[in-house]
């Protein structure tokens, strides 16, 4: 494990409250290629009739996953940020299973990471969404206060 | 919902939308919804700013919440698609939805969004999505 997959395992499980709340871990990250998992919860339902997932949560797994994946591919830590992000929804998560998401970093320039993956329940070849995403990268942390830093 | 405009009760029942804080204001035609700014909703703790999924999420729910809104909405419309774009970072704050109906078809909608926080005119985000009208 290199030093920014420990960086990455280290920012995902302990410092993004949002994913924590959603239990979300990952299960892999090389090579530009992210896995992770949300374990079903009634609190992530979208539809109580039918207890499938809200399509909010699969946005932000596949979101998270897509930085993960980005980020493996970068040569030292730094910032990244979310440019655009493109989900279809295929099916309706099933109810009672967790939501796994694989998604792949399959182009980095000096200034974008571009992505593509998919979420399922189990098995890739029934997936429940598909994504294409890409990423600023180098984005500067810094903010005054008060204000939004430089436009 | 259409009939009595009874978002409160429609947003209980939603799980998710609880989690995330959501809440709706009617602004005649318009509906303006809201996500809290809650510290358990942000994905980067260095800057810190919100999670961008959960703008995602906030972004879709103004879409559908708009649509029940249409006499000819049947049932609970479903995400086809959804493109988000993401123009500033989400500081840790109150944010805002509005969705505007592009095209209402016989089975598909086309909805744009916009979301901000302090002011409507430096949009933090704008989406653009396809929902099924009915399931056959």
């Amino acid at each position: 494990v290199g030093p920014i997959e420990k960086l990455m395992r280290k920012l995902m499980s302990v410092a993004s409250p949002h994913m924590r709340e959603l239990g979300m871990e990952f299960l892999d990250l090389k090579d530009g290629v992210a896995v992770a998992r949300i374990p079903y919860k009634h609190e992530l339902v979208g539809d109580p009739v039918t207890g499938v997932l809200h399509g909010g949560v699969v946005t932000t797994l596949l979101d998270s996953t897509g930085g993960a994946a980005v980020f493996s591919r970068l040569k030292a830590p730094a910032p990244i940020a979310t440019l655009d992000l493109r989900i279809d929804y295929l099916r309706g998560s099933t109810p009672n299973e967790p939501l796994y998401s694989r998604v792949e970093c399959y182009k980095i320039t000096r200034q974008v990471g571009f992505t593509r993956g998919i979420a399922h329940n189990g098995d890739e070849s029934d997936p429940v969404a598909s994504m294409s995403g890409t990423f600023m990268l180098n984005t500067t942390a810094v903010r005054v206060s008060g204000k939004e830093g430089g436009r | 919902v259409r009939e009595s405009g009874d978002f409160e009760r429609f947003l209980e029942a939603i799980p998710y939308l609880q989690m995330l804080g959501v809440s709706v204001k009617v602004q005649g035609e318009d509906l303006l919804v809201g996500m809290e700014g809650r510290e358990s909703l942000i994905g980067n703790p260095v800057l810190p700013a919100l999670h961008g999924g959960t703008v995602g999420a906030l972004m879709e729910s103004a879409a559908i919440l708009r649509l029940l809104r249409e006499p000819d909405c049947q049932g609970v419309p479903k995400t086809i698609t959804l493109t988000v774009d993401y123009l500033r970072s989400p500081r840790v704050k109150q944010t805002w939805a509005r969705a505007t109906i592009t095209r209402f078809g016989r089975r598909v909608a086309n909805v744009q969004v916009q979301a901000w926080q302090d002011e409507q005119d430096r949009p933090i985000a704008v989406a653009h999505a396809h929902f099924l009208l009915k399931s056959q």
